[in-house]
């Protein structure tokens, strides 16, 4: 088999994936171009580990675990999406924009959807989060 | 191409069997990918997602690296897809078509996507013109992986295998609803 046909569809599937990422809106989307990525270089590995046969199978090796790591992934990343959805009530990227840098800092988008008085005090415990920790340790040790 | 084939010599024009199945699975898991990042509708992007992926597995067979092909389908079939569902209906996703799936830097995205397309070609077919891979069947075998795995990588299997726990449980916590919240 010719080594463009491997290595030319995985150029492809990353770009696809590429462009998933920096034009989706919805946070699990781009989770699931991520995803593609991450098959595109996989495809790569074996396409190269069966090119290059070596003793100690490197390719097949590491794309073992690149799918492990792809599964560790996107674990937390759903986690971390569905935390944010339950502070914010939207899981959309382009109103996630409480980090941003500008005029206006700690700015939470106002959303429809989201009751805006549980994201504010969500901000507010975030910000004194340390403070807030410490008795609640001592909270549930009792 | 199989191995008595390969050695009477290459050729451009009289691709084998191997490689034309190849070009088609390629071309469906392409079609798959693009729908995947293309659709308005959520769910319909994860079961695009199902049909790439499962063109990956098929691919990685007609490589013969059979194992990482079965754990493709374990893995991505069975548990990230699944994960990704369940994230899609816990996040509330509509279930018909949602208009705002986009951004409004698709163009700037699609201009991006299409320059490193351009590039990546570009580079990899004029780096491997005449590279020919000789497929050797039994080459990425259950047996050949396992004793691969267990003799070479055993100390990065662990250590993976830690970091996959440690994820798991970070997923946990983090997932985990605080006490003031209830």
């Amino acid at each position: 088999m010719h080594l463009v046909y491997p290595a030319v569809l995985a150029a492809l599937l990353f770009c696809v994936g590429v462009y998933g990422v920096l034009a989706r809106r919805n946070s699990v989307l781009v989770l699931m171009s991520v995803e593609l990525m991450l098959n595109a270089v996989n495809l790569n590995l074996v396409a190269f580990d069966v090119w290059l046969r070596d003793t100690l199978h490197a390719g097949q090796a590491l794309t073992l675990f690149t799918i492990t790591i792809a599964a560790a992934e996107i674990g937390l990343g759903l986690a971390i999406v569905l935390m944010v959805f339950r502070t914010h009530g939207t899981a959309d990227i382009d109103r996630l924009r409480m980090l941003r840098d500008g005029e206006d800092p700690g700015e939470v988008e106002p959303d429809p959807a989201a009751d805006s008085p549980t994201a504010e005090s969500t901000a507010s415990t975030a910000k004194t989060a340390k403070t807030a920790d410490v008795p609640q340790g001592k909270a549930s040790v009792r | 191409m199989t191995g008595t084939l390969s050695s009477q010599g290459h050729s451009f024009l009289t691709p084998g069997g191997v490689e034309i199945v190849f070009v088609l699975v390629g071309l469906a898991v392409l079609g798959a990918a693009l729908l995947t990042v293309t659709t308005k509708q959520l769910v319909h992007a994860a079961l695009w997602l199902v049909v790439a992926l499962g063109g990956l597995a098929i691919e990685y067979l007609l490589l013969t690296a059979e194992f990482i092909a079965w754990v493709q389908v374990l893995i991505y079939l069975g548990s990230v897809v699944v994960l990704v569902l369940f994230g899609l209906m816990l996040t509330k996703a509509p279930i018909g078509a949602s208009p705002d799936a986009d951004s409004g830097n698709r163009w700037v995205a699609l201009g991006v996507a299409v320059a490193a397309a351009t590039t990546l070609v570009t580079l990899v077919v004029d780096a491997f013109r005449s590279t020919w891979i000789d497929l050797v069947p039994g080459s990425g075998s259950t047996k050949a992986d396992g004793t691969m795995l267990f003799r070479y990588w055993v100390l990065p299997f662990e250590a993976l295998s830690v970091l996959l726990l440690a994820a798991l449980v970070g997923a946990v916590v983090i997932s985990r609803r605080h006490r003031e919240e209830r």
